[in-house]
């Protein structure tokens, strides 16, 4: 329940409330996981309590004896985010049981693509099946940038990493990404969605909704990176426009079964190339003998993206 | 005064679990494996017909158990679990974070054999597999045991010189497994003895926010690793001083080990956990034959009291150390903390056996080929093989 009064939320607004990821910490400039994480801690009203799984904003955001958090946060390894945050919300609900603690509270576990899709989809799965009132909040950056830019299962195809490098005979990684919103939805919760820091307002309303339903929730947020999309430091909020425009990350949510779009660009539709043009993973995409790939790539986009609308064709409002 | 106790006949993990019931955890989460599977079906009976007031957690795999009660422990209450052998392996990594964090977590560990090949009986790999991840480790002979240590458990890892987690062994099978008579203690002497629990820095506590689980490199990592060393090194007084605690309450005396007919003994048989009960039995025949024989059994293995153990065996002749487990291209993982324990003293013969592994018995005749081997080293001074696998097939 929120303690205040809903007033129309604008940036001005927002700008008077004090920040709960404060400067001073070590992401890298222009890096979209803070610019993400702290439009999700605007949308928080409650005291609330974080879990961090291990990687960049964990390392960068309390490295000892500092902390760029203003409010309580955990680490404890990389795949066990919403199984941390799982027993404290336990926790929480035995000692409010109890009498010992009075106040309505929020748990929010946050990951990246690899502690999230990879390394802790069975714990996030197991938190999310159990129906621990907490949100999961995944910052998608399309690989493991913190150990220096390796393939993860979000990572999308073609795209050129450590791992998956765009070699003579393997042109960077084969497979196409996996879709875990979608996955996520498909585990009946409360509440899913994917949001983009470009589009502040739907991010900060889509969290209030997640903090709000009545259990699990689950939201999936684009999160640039230029080291590993090798593109400008001044790219991040462009390129997750880019992403929605182009249909590649769209705005939606899954609420109580019932599948929105929130943002449709009809014919302002993009080409993917327009988003991919910019990020030097996929450079060679653009070389000679490589436009099967861009045709792979752009027919991917479109396949999902006519079926998400088949989704909300059939379970919309 | 010992007060009014119950004596019933229970299985090992009947009677763990009646110990978490009467201690009653705010949170408890866990997931069933053999031959631990029976505690947390038990707990989650008294959970679902409200004798207990805990809210479990049942995870989808151990290392979420062990990740939730970090995340549990951490908030700020008192939160217990239980495993066995692969779901203490697949633990592992969270169990030094549990300690690192210095988080008072209890769990039973009902001793079994890790894969491969695939077992579910008991040995002591799995305990000795994690011997070195900073939590304080309790053995147990029989049923009785292991319900003590259990209720002595938060005592110690609760403790403000402590504050470790720590765990309770027992055999698979042969303790959890096998109804024994033993003693319970009235709810309310537990609840009493246990007290109340308070978290330091809790998380919940969003008034004074803290961050837990920093990165922290080579300029303060290792002020980290000091700091949970110097609380290993004061657990033993805390053992001690809780176990003196616990025998007014129950009239069980427990010490961090235990000697059975040691006093002048000149061969001497070193073994944890049940095997100690059959050896003992035949510690009396050799006795009545003449034979100065005694057996030292450790309860507190992490942290190894290395001083005690060193005077307890220093006058024997022959020391034969029994593992129920193996450290592969090592000697038993006994053997060494005893090797190392009489390394100041001139000291006896020292030799290893290693028996029972994956569930096979240890019988009294093995026993008694045992002790006899040992009266051999003592008066020649002699072992012929230091470490050697016994009741084996060549």
């Amino acid at each position: 329940m929120s303690t205040t009064q809903e007033k129309p939320m604008t940036l001005k607004s927002l700008s008077h409330k004090k920040d709960l990821l404060t400067g001073g910490h070590r992401m890298c400039s222009g890096c979209g996981a803070p610019i993400v994480l702290r439009q999700v801690l605007l949308a928080v009203e409650n005291p609330v309590v974080l879990t961090n799984a291990t990687g960049c904003l964990e390392v960068s955001t309390c490295l000892f004896p500092f902390t760029a958090w203003r409010v309580p946060w955990m680490h404890s390894a990389f795949e066990n985010s919403a199984a941390t945050a799982s027993g404290i919300e336990t926790m929480y609900r035995a000692l409010r049981k109890k009498g010992k603690i009075k106040k309505e509270m929020n748990f929010i576990a946050i990951g990246g693509d690899g502690g999230t899709y990879d390394i802790g989809f069975q714990s996030l799965s197991g938190a999310m099946e159990r129906g621990h009132k907490m949100l999961y909040i995944c910052y998608d950056n399309g690989a493991y940038m913190n150990t220096g830019i390796q393939r993860s299962s979000a990572t999308p195809f073609g795209a050129d990493t450590t791992t998956c490098p765009a070699g003579d005979v393997v042109p960077g990684k084969p497979q196409r990404r996996k879709d875990l919103t979608r996955i996520m939805a498909a585990h009946n919760v409360a509440y899913a969605a994917q949001a983009s820091p470009h589009n502040w307002k739907d991010l900060i309303t889509k969290v209030k909704k997640a903090l709000a339903a009545d259990g699990p929730s689950y939201m999936g947020i684009i999160a640039p990176c230029n080291r590993g999309w090798r593109c400008q430091t001044n790219d991040a909020i462009q390129l997750s426009k880019l992403a929605v425009d182009a249909c590649f990350w769209p705005l939606y949510e899954v609420e109580g079964g019932k599948w929105t779009i929130n943002y449709d660009p009809k014919d302002k539709k993009r080409p993917i190339k327009d988003w991919l043009k910019p990020q030097g993973r996929f450079k060679h995409l653009f070389a000679p003998g490589n436009e099967w790939m861009l045709e792979k790539f752009q027919q991917g986009v479109d396949a999902d993206w006519e079926s998400l609308k088949k989704l909300q064709e059939a379970f919309g409002r | 005064m010992p007060t009014a106790t119950k004596t019933v006949a229970v299985t090992g993990n009947q009677a763990v679990a009646e110990a978490l019931r009467q201690i009653n955890p705010d949170v408890v989460p866990a997931y069933p494996i053999t031959p631990s599977t029976d505690i947390v079906q038990r707990f989650s009976e008294f959970v679902n017909n409200g004798e207990v007031d805990t809210e479990m957690i049942l995870v989808e795999s151990e290392h979420s158990a062990m990740s939730a009660a970090i995340g549990a422990s951490a908030a700020g209450g008192r939160v217990a679990t239980a495993t066995s052998s692969q779901g203490m392996a697949l633990m592992w990594e969270m169990l030094f974070i549990a300690s690192g964090y210095r988080l008072p977590i209890f769990m039973a560990l009902v001793n079994r054999a890790l894969s491969a090949p695939l077992n579910i009986h008991g040995d002591h790999s799995d305990g000795m597999g994690m011997r070195d991840s900073g939590w304080i480790q309790l053995w147990s002979e029989n049923a009785q045991e292991a319900y003590d240590n259990m209720v002595m458990a938060p005592r110690i890892a609760e403790h403000m010189d402590v504050r470790l987690p720590i765990i309770v062994c027992l055999d698979g099978f042969i303790i959890s497994h096998s109804i024994e008579s033993m003693k319970y203690l009235p709810d309310e002497e537990v609840k009493k003895f246990v007290g109340e629990f308070a978290q330091l820095n809790p998380l919940l506590d969003t008034d004074n926010p803290k961050s837990i689980g920093a990165l922290v490199l080579p300029d303060y990592y290792m002020e980290h690793k000091r700091a949970q060393h110097e609380a290993m090194l004061k657990v033993k007084k805390v053992v001690q001083d809780v176990s003196a605690e616990f025998a007014k309450l129950s009239g069980r005396k427990y010490e961090i080990f235990e000697t059975y007919r040691l006093e002048d003994a000149e061969v001497v048989l070193v073994s944890l956990n049940s095997a100690a009960g059959t050896i003992k039995d035949e510690i009396d025949r050799y006795r009545d034959k003449g034979i100065k024989a005694g057996l030292l059994k450790p309860r507190l293995f992490r942290p190894f009291p290395y001083e005690e153990v060193g005077a307890a065996l220093k006058n024997a002749k022959a020391v034969c150390v029994m593992d129920r487990a193996d450290s592969f291209g090592g000697y038993g993982p006994m053997f060494m903390e005893i090797a190392s324990a009489l390394y100041p003293h001139k000291g006896p013969v020292l030799f290893n056996k290693i028996y029972g592994l994956g569930g096979r018995d240890l019988m009294p005749l093995d026993v008694d080929q045992v002790i006899d081997e040992t009266v051999e080293v003592a008066k020649t001074g002699k072992v012929k093989m230091v470490k050697e696998y016994i009741t084996v097939r060549n």
